[in-house]
């Protein structure tokens, strides 16, 4: 149950936080002092290449981190301006409060439809679920409500679509039933991790009307993660750019693609293939690979691949973090000096 | 929640348009199809039992009555050569095989088994109750491997690595070490030896005689427990790692992730979603379970003494009591295969994909 | 960027270049446990191969004066220093049951040496020797060691374990291959042909997976002529216990050819014009051995279990061979057993090597397909 929030206040803030996974070769860093915000009615979108730590930092807000990860520092504050502020990371995971918070206060969708839902479940029994745990309503008035998501969400019947198992759906409607699930705690933070990667772009154009509707209706502050700029420059208020663990750059969404300021955004937006680039021209790549997290570069974690390298500096040290609320690159090309 | 199956596939209003998937007709058909096609493989086995059945009835040599005329005169009795022929004219002796086997059915269908040689009484008589205690038996061995491996390989699978899961794994393949019979004798030295009793049977000395009242039936099961869990222990061991692995392979996908960011306890999270999805394997296992339980049974129940129908299968043979024999095989075969259709239907209930779709 | 480590990159094409055996080598080795237990079955089959030569006294000798004799131990030192030796027997009549009871006489020592004198044989079926690893000078008739104690026929229970042996493993040997040939032929039909052969194949391994199997193996095994030798015996409970088992294997054989009939090598292979027989045997079966050879070494256990219930209620081999399910026939009387415990001896091998088979097992299908 949300509390009421006045539009661009602050619903969610994260600072510096840190998680680790014990493994058997060693401590993997996966996050290194992250920070950022979500504000209720705009949409922060995260955005990096596989094993940047996006989905890492989702399961930590949830407290959903499977071993061996282990949050290691930092805070997540709900509410941070109010009286009832909460720091998520102090809480007990599997305690009611906290569970009362995940699907309650921040919901969670998936990227993959086809196995984020129980095949052994109708999809109405899933949703039904997720009500009745936030909420004191009966069978009968959760069910109703269960139907009134799924309309919500642009399922065509949701009376007889109620009762259908997954595996009768096609990926869409899945995704769809995904979204209504996430909404069904009736949270005002949601965390999209993904959501339109295993779909056809049809599909995809249609999801984030969705998600843009939603977001419009209730103020929702909403966390987008996604590896595709496209994603984020039609969705996104705000983007952060996260390269090994890191937030390398922070800015709102037309400054980003405008003017970047790290040098990993911008070879991130040359690679992406215009229509507008002369015919026969080569993609554009990032040369070299992302680094294993536990194999982590000296000094800043981007400098082996980076165009601009200053060496010296870029090999000696890591580049200062962006201080939280604020847009910047965490380069030291950003640092006068 | 999970209604029973008709009403699950009756509640929709029929929807040709393509509404919840497909029509309620298509349902039933599938699943009434899927039915059927269990039941007809049943019948084969028992026809197939049956065949063999009589095969092992008609192996040793020479006929049914020369064993017979044999048996009487070495009880001092004798048969006169027209006796001999009537015999073998009434059992269809002088027919071919074929034929045989078909009065020897019909009869069979007529709930007639024939005369044990060795005890001078019908099969039926001589068998009495001990089919159904060996039934009771194995059921108990079923249901006791169900009740300790469901709960213990969650367990397991849910506290990897930890202390009690390295017990239960050094446990579970002792349990798969020891033969059941190797495992009863061990037993039966162990209790004779240091506690001075006959740890085996299935009765107190009062009640092995009585007839059925409740009060024996009481005292059958407090007997129970033993031969159950010397049949259970290999099979336990087994299915706990069966269910330990399916678990932890089901255990890190994404659904579990959905459960849990909905807010739902872990305990609940994973009884009613992996766990679920981990059934299926392990009932399947289970299956074919039942099989296996009857015949551990028969040489356990010989080491134990148990008065059920291996002790008397084992006689028989050695006397070459061909018919008892062969209706004890016959019998045991029959109801194995009714259990394990049984607990085929049961899968069929717990997995909606063959419900639907009449396939797994 | 990192130069590229030489080292590093020369062990990661021994790895990319390793072919599928020696890549479920490389895993099983990781597996102490299942290499432990390869260990120990070898050990097993080395001590099958040289039964005779391991043993003390003739398996099948009788002797109804030293019968239930308990274990004997070998005493290492005496006054004279290092000194192995074993109590002679001395007659003495049983006060209460005035049976003559033959009991350790701490003045008669013989010595206990290697390699010396015992009984004929014929090594490895070839070559005629008596010489054996450990024995007695000096012995008297009726007398010798009994590591194990004697049964009730005075035969000496360590000596008939050990060529017990012989006997349970080759049975579970022979028995295995029967099933893996009729499980390889039939699994693999049905996986490769599909349609209405498997269908056919499916619902006959169904079938004969719902009957109880040794009420049936009884009566098949009860069945055999009384007149039959030995060895004929031997090879029809061989039979009769592969009869059923080869259903597991085959069920194996045929998932893998299901699966790998998707694959896109095989497809390739098809394209390029390979023969049916060459498909099968140059690219599938590669594949699928590893899988094979775990699913064999879970199977034999089975089989050896299954001869030793045999034996042991009697339906099985018969005398005079020796198994491990003929020794412990003895051990079914409880009150026999409560005074001779040692007679459960021989349930130790069959327990360890049920063990050893399970746990390589177990290694090789981790190291076959560690997914799967």
């Amino acid at each position: 149950m949300r509390l009421t929030l006045m539009a661009d206040e602050i619903a969610l803030a994260v600072r510096d936080l840190a998680v680790h996974f014990e493994m058997e070769q060693g401590v993997v860093r996966a996050l290194e002092g992250v920070s950022f915000d979500l504000r209720s009615g705009r949409t922060l979108g995260i955005v990096g290449e596989s094993g940047c730590g996006k989905s890492v930092t989702a399961r930590s807000i949830l407290r959903i981190l499977d071993r061996p990860g282990r949050v290691v520092g930092g805070s997540i504050v709900l509410d941070p301006g109010s009286s009832g502020s909460t720091d998520v990371l102090a809480l007990d995971p599997n305690a009611e409060r906290m569970r009362a918070i995940r699907g309650g206060r921040i919901g969670l969708i998936f990227q993959e439809p086809m196995t984020a839902l129980s095949v052994h479940y109708t999809v109405g029994n899933q949703i039904i679920e997720a009500v009745r745990q936030h909420s004191d309503l009966s069978k009968q008035s959760a069910r109703d409500r269960a139907i009134e998501l799924l309309r919500e969400v642009g399922i065509p019947r949701p009376e007889l679509r109620v009762d259908a198992y997954p595996f009768q759906l096609s990926g869409g409607l899945r995704q769809r039933v995904g979204i209504a699930m996430a909404l069904a705690g009736d949270p005002d933070i949601l965390i999209a991790d993904e959501p339109t990667t295993a779909l056809d772009v049809t599909t995809q154009a249609q999801v984030l009307d969705l998600l843009r509707r939603l977001q419009a209706e209730k103020g929702i502050a909403l966390m987008l993660i996604t590896h595709d700029m496209g994603v984020i420059a039609e969705m996104c208020d705000d983007v952060a750019v996260m390269y090994l663990g890191r937030i390398v750059e922070y800015a709102p969404v037309e400054t980003l693609f405008a003017a970047p300021r790290h040098p990993y955004t911008r070879a991130l937006l040359r690679a992406v293939p215009t229509i507008l680039a002369k015919p026969r021209q080569r993609l554009a790549t990032i040369g070299g690979a992302v680094p294993h997290p536990g194999a982590r570069p000296v000094g800043c974690p981007f400098h082996p691949r980076c165009s601009e390298v200053i060496e010296g500096r870029c090999t000696a040290a890591v580049p200062p973090p962006i201080p939280p609320g604020q847009a910047g690159a965490s380069c030291f090309l950003e640092v006068p000096g | 929640m999970q209604c029973l199956l008709l009403q699950d596939a009756f509640r929709h209003a029929p929807d040709r348009a393509g509404g919840a998937g497909r029509d309620t007709n298509a349902h039933a058909y599938l699943m009434l199809s899927y039915l059927l096609q269990r039941l007809g493989l049943a019948l084969v086995t028992c026809l197939f039992i049956s065949a063999l059945t009589f095969i092992i009835i008609r192996l040793p040599p020479g006929d049914f009555v020369d064993a017979y005329i044999a048996n009487l005169t070495a009880s001092g009795s004798s048969v006169s050569q027209e006796q001999a022929e009537a015999m073998r004219r009434e059992y269809g002796l002088d027919q071919p095989v074929l034929v045989q086997y078909v009065r020897w059915m019909g009869r069979v269908f007529q709930g007639d088994f024939g005369v044990s040689m060795v005890w001078r009484r019908p099969v039926t008589e001589v068998i009495g109750d001990r089919l159904w205690l060996t039934m009771v038996v194995s059921l108990a061995a079923l249901f006791l491997t169900w009740a300790i491996a469901l709960p213990i390989g969650i367990y397991s699978a849910v506290r990897q690595y930890s202390i009690g899961d390295y017990i239960f794994t050094t446990l579970g393949f002792i349990g798969l070490a020891i033969p059941n019979f190797l495992l009863a004798l061990i037993l039966m030295y162990l209790g004779f030896r240091y506690l001075g009793l006959n740890v085996g049977g299935l009765f107190s000395p009062d009640y092995v005689q009585a007839p059925w009242s409740w009060a024996r039936v009481w005292d059958l099961i407090k007997h129970l427990p033993l031969p159950a869990a010397v049949l259970a222990l290999a099979g336990t061991a087994q299915l706990i790692r069966i269910m330990r692995a399916n678990l932890l392979d089901e255990l890190r996908r994404p659904y579990v992730v959905t459960a849990r960011a909905k807010g739902l306890s872990e305990m609940r999270a994973i009884l009613k979603y992996p766990v679920r999805a981990a059934l299926n394997p392990f009932a399947s296992s289970v299956a074919y379970l039942f099989p296996y339980l009857v015949s551990g049974s028969i040489v356990v129940s010989l080491v134990l003494g148990l008065p059920t129908v291996g002790p008397l299968l084992l006689q028989a043979l050695v006397a070459q009591d061909m018919f008892l024999a062969g209706a004890i095989v016959l019998l045991l075969g029959v109801m194995t295969v009714i259990g394990t259709l049984i607990s085929d239907i049961l899968l069929m209930w717990i997995d909606p994909r063959i419900r639907l779709e009449g396939r797994a | 960027m990192t130069a590229a480590d030489p080292v590093a990159s020369a062990g990661q094409d021994r790895w990319a270049e390793a072919t599928q055996l020696r890549l479920t080598w490389w895993r099983f080795r990781r597996h102490r446990l299942a290499v432990i237990s390869l260990v120990v079955i070898a050990l097993f089959y080395l001590i099958a191969a040289f039964a005779d030569f391991l043993a003390i006294n003739d398996p099948h000798a009788t002797d109804a004066r030293r019968s239930f004799i308990p274990p004997q131990a070998i005493h290492f030192f005496d006054e004279n220093g290092f000194n192995p030796h074993i109590y002679g027997l001395r007659g003495v009549r049983d006060r209460q049951t005035f049976q003559l009871v033959y009991t350790p006489d701490p003045n008669r020592k013989l010595p206990v040496r290697l390699f010396t004198r015992g009984y004929n044989y014929n090594l490895l079926g070839l070559i005629e020797m008596d010489i054996h690893l450990i024995g007695v000078i000096g012995a008297q008739r009726g007398e010798g060691i009994f590591l194990l104690g004697t049964d009730q026929l005075g035969r000496d229970l360590f000596s008939r374990m050990i060529v017990a042996t012989r006997v349970s493993l080759f049975i579970g040997l022979a028995g295995v291959t029967l099933s893996l040939v009729l499980g390889v032929l039939l699994g693999g039909i049905s996986g490769l042909y599909g349609g209405w052969v498997d269908t056919v194949i499916q619902r006959v391994i169904e079938v004969l997976r719902s009957i109880p199997t040794i009420p049936l193996w009884m009566g098949l095994a009860a069945a055999l002529p009384n007149s039959w030798s030995t060895l004929q015996v031997y090879f029809a409970i061989t039979i009769i216990i592969s009869l059923i088992g080869w259903t597991d294997l085959a069920r194996v054989v045929r998932g893998r050819f299901l699966a790998l009939r998707e694959e896109d090598f095989v497809v390739a292979a098809e394209l390029a014009g390979a023969s049916q027989g060459r498909i099968i045997f140059r690219h599938m079966l590669p594949s699928f051995m590893s899988h094979v050879i775990a699913a064999v070494s879970l199977a034999l256990p089975a089989m050896i279990v299954s001869e030793t219930a045999l034996s042991f209620l009697g339906l099985g081999l018969r005398p005079p061979a020796v198994s491990w399910g003929i020794l412990l026939q003895d051990a079914q009387n409880i009150q026999v057993l409560s005074g001779a415990p040692w007679l459960l001896s021989a349930a130790v091998p069959v327990i360890l090597v049920i063990l050893a088979f399970n746990f390589l097992g177990d290694g090789l299908r981790d190291a076959a397909d560690p997914y799967g």
